[in-house]
């Protein structure tokens, strides 16, 4: 192995996939098998974590960065005057199975720039991933780029090495897209996700039937969409989002602060301040949509476009609907607990567990770890003492902000002020 | 009721031959603490345990029969905690479970189960920290090889998951502060205790021990890990919040090759 050369090579090429915020590497369950090498059939693990404190699980590359797409919120964008790189086959193989064997990685992120042709371009990348199954007998997680406009054949291929498929819209509007990246059309994105969508419910369906059908993609496949490139409103960007869940059944969408990385009049210029709050505050949407059995037109709709960035939208909705509340967290049904602000998952669950054998009261609460400092004005338990819930929810509101702390809240006041 | 110490040889099994005495003599135990670490109780009676297979093995069926499979789970994986106390906290537990009719190994109300589950579930963190950080070397002879120094006693459980992820290598884990390690010889994991050579380093790649090529993978990974990082997004509080400064020693990546 030349170390220097695949060092230079490394370095542009992580640098230039380091804009895709997937990192995900669990629910694939693959077994290692006949003693091989590697096994994905646990939780995901972050074996490292970055300096903007991003979870470092797979080794994320691009096999080139050569393109011939010109699309403006790429950093690898053809017109881009950077240092072009790109990796043999057998390069990527060695790097990711040394990688492995050292316990650095759950396995390999591979997403390429678009060199002659969409199907050119997918076609190595499956290589790749064939060799590591078939040669290595690796079980690790790899997760492959879709790439849009890429046949069908080579999409069922894929499926058949690739733990996971992606493919990122990265702009959440057809008309966003056709600004930023004139020449891609929209139907290329949503091709091979439907290919890759009937070609899972089909192996599901074979395998119940027959014990011995392969493996199809079994951890799904997700999305990606880059936040504040363009000037789309929260409710464009999780309508989106919950179409992208629905019709082709994503396991994960992606929320990216867009990074500048060009002086494109078209977009935010170099040196802007990435919207994390915002990005943050979408991830909270996306989790109320998935676990906590929101509809998004509940907390996005016409008269509500965008989030409200002081607080978290499980507050803003309740504070919303105060009529449905305060409840009796000894009595509740789960579906409503679920919608208490300050009370997560885990409390939930630990709540329904513990109110089957005493009747909680704000101590009791407070030990399983719920946020009181919201949570005590929306709900009623084995105490006498009660909060005060005649408020009106602006006052409601301002008492909270004013008892809680929020890391977020110098960024608060920045973001808000660019729009005063 | 008679208040008695006991002391024990510090293993699984050990202690649960504490919580057979405890009902067998129907005394109140004030204290369980490893034998070696104990320190002279004035006012009260000391009683060294021996660990009898079958004692421990009467409670541990019991205990299987009368907790849920994870609350049986949490159980073992606090004792593996080592605090001090920790002993006394689960035989309140432990006294809880066997006192009431149904499984109660979830009834968080009462104190000593939420405070197993919450030690229980730092064991759990620990035990997926080291499956994140443990950074082999590989050494001459072809033996992937790592060293730790967790917080709580968690190679025991960490092992099924090298195991088998890493089937077609042969790997050695290495507790320092523990000093007993977990050798895998492509069949079947075995504790080995060694001493280890001071110039063998935690990080880098040592030539009289390890593979030519060893050094370099670790600044290939050093490199990936600086390329991937955004600066414009740069968080160090995350940062340190995800991987604490206490195990930068081991992280190839956090090192500086001199």
């Amino acid at each position: 192995m030349d170390f220097d050369r695949i060092k230079e090579k490394l370095e542009i090429l992580a640098d230039a996939a380091k804009y895709d915020v997937s990192c995900s590497s669990s629910g694939s369950k693959r077994k290692n098998t006949k003693k091989g090498l590697g096994d994905s059939s646990g939780m995901g693990i972050c074996h490292s974590y970055t300096q903007d404190g991003r979870c470092v699980s797979l080794l994320k590359i691009l096999l080139t960065n050569h393109c011939i797409f010109d699309c403006a919120y790429c950093v690898t964008r053809k017109s881009n005057d950077i240092k072009r790189a790109a990796f043999k086959v057998q390069e990527v193989v060695d790097l990711t199975i040394s990688f492995y064997r050292r316990n650095y990685i759950e396995g390999l992120f591979l997403s390429s720039g678009i060199f002659k042709s969409a199907d050119h371009t997918m076609e190595r990348l499956i290589r790749v991933a064939k060799k590591l199954r078939e040669e290595e007998n690796f079980n690790g997680y790899i997760h492959l780029k879709s790439i849009p406009g890429a046949s069908d054949e080579l999409m069922r291929e894929a499926g058949l090495y690739a733990d996971r498929l992606s493919v990122n819209i990265e702009i959440p509007t057809k008309s966003g897209l056709k600004l930023l990246a004139p020449d891609k059309d929209h139907e290329d994105f949503m091709k091979p996700m439907e290919k890759v969508k009937n070609e899972i419910i089909q192996y599901k369906h074979e395998s119940k039937l027959i014990k011995s059908t392969p493996k199809y993609a079994p951890a799904g496949q997700s999305t990606q969409m880059i936040v504040g490139a363009t000037g789309e409103s929260d409710r464009d960007i999780m309508y989106s989002s919950a179409f992208f869940y629905r019709k082709y059944n994503m396991k994960r969408v992606y929320y990216s602060g867009y990074v500048p990385v060009s002086n494109d009049p078209r977009l935010p210029a170099i040196g802007s301040q990435v919207p994390m709050l915002r990005e943050n505050r979408l991830y909270q949407t996306d989790w109320l949509m998935r676990f906590y059995g929101f509809d998004i037109r509940e907390l996005l709709n016409e008269q509500h476009q965008h989030l409200d960035m002081e607080i978290d939208p499980k507050l803003s909705w309740a504070l919303r609907n105060r009529q449905l509340f305060p409840v009796d967290v000894n009595r509740v049904e789960k579906k409503l607990l679920l919608r208490i602000p300050g009370i997560g998952l885990k409390s939930v669950n630990k709540i329904i567990q513990a109110r089957k054998f005493t009747k909680l009261n704000w101590e009791h609460l407070k030990k399983i770890g719920i946020a009181m400092n919201r949570a005590k004005y929306f709900i009623t338990c084995d105490s006498r003492e009660k909060e005060l819930k005649d408020l009106s929810s602006e006052n409601l509101k301002s008492i909270i902000l004013q008892n809680s702390q929020s890391k977020f809240r110098k960024d608060i006041n920045n973001q808000l002020s660019l729009f005063q | 009721m008679t208040e008695k110490v006991l002391t024990y040889d510090g293993t699984f099994m050990g202690f649960l031959c504490c919580v057979f005495l405890s009902y067998e003599q129907k005394i109140k135990v004030v204290e369980i603490i490893p034998a070696g670490l104990d320190q002279s109780q004035l006012f009260c009676e000391t009683e060294n345990v021996l660990t009898e297979e079958s004692k421990a093995l009467r409670v541990l069926k019991g205990l299987k029969t009368k907790t849920s499979s994870n609350g049986f789970l949490r159980i073992k994986w606090a004792f593996l905690s080592e605090e001090t106390g920790i002993e006394l906290k689960l035989l309140q537990m432990i006294n809880y479970i066997f006192s009431k009719k149904q499984k109660v190994d979830s009834d968080y109300s009462n104190p000593a189960v939420l405070e197993i589950t919450k030690t229980a579930k730092k064991v759990g963190r620990e035990k997926h920290r080291m499956e994140a950080f443990v950074r082999f070397r590989l050494t001459k002879d072809d033996i992937y090889f790592a060293i730790i120094e967790p917080d709580f006693n968690v190679l025991p459980i960490i092992k099924k998951h090298f195991k088998s992820r890493y089937a077609d290598q042969k790997w050695l884990i290495y507790d320092l502060k523990r000093k007993f390690g977990c050798f895998y010889d492509l069949n079947k994991t075995e504790y080995v205790s060694m001493d280890l050579p001071e110039d063998m380093g935690i990080s880098g790649g040592n030539l009289e021990y390890f593979d030519p090529g060893e050094i370099y993978f670790q600044k290939l990974w050093k490199e990936y890990f600086e390329a991937t990082n955004i600066k414009s997004r740069a968080n160090m509080r995350l940062h340190v919040q995800h991987v604490p400064k206490r195990y930068w020693k081991y992280l190839s990546e956090k090192s500086t090759f001199t």
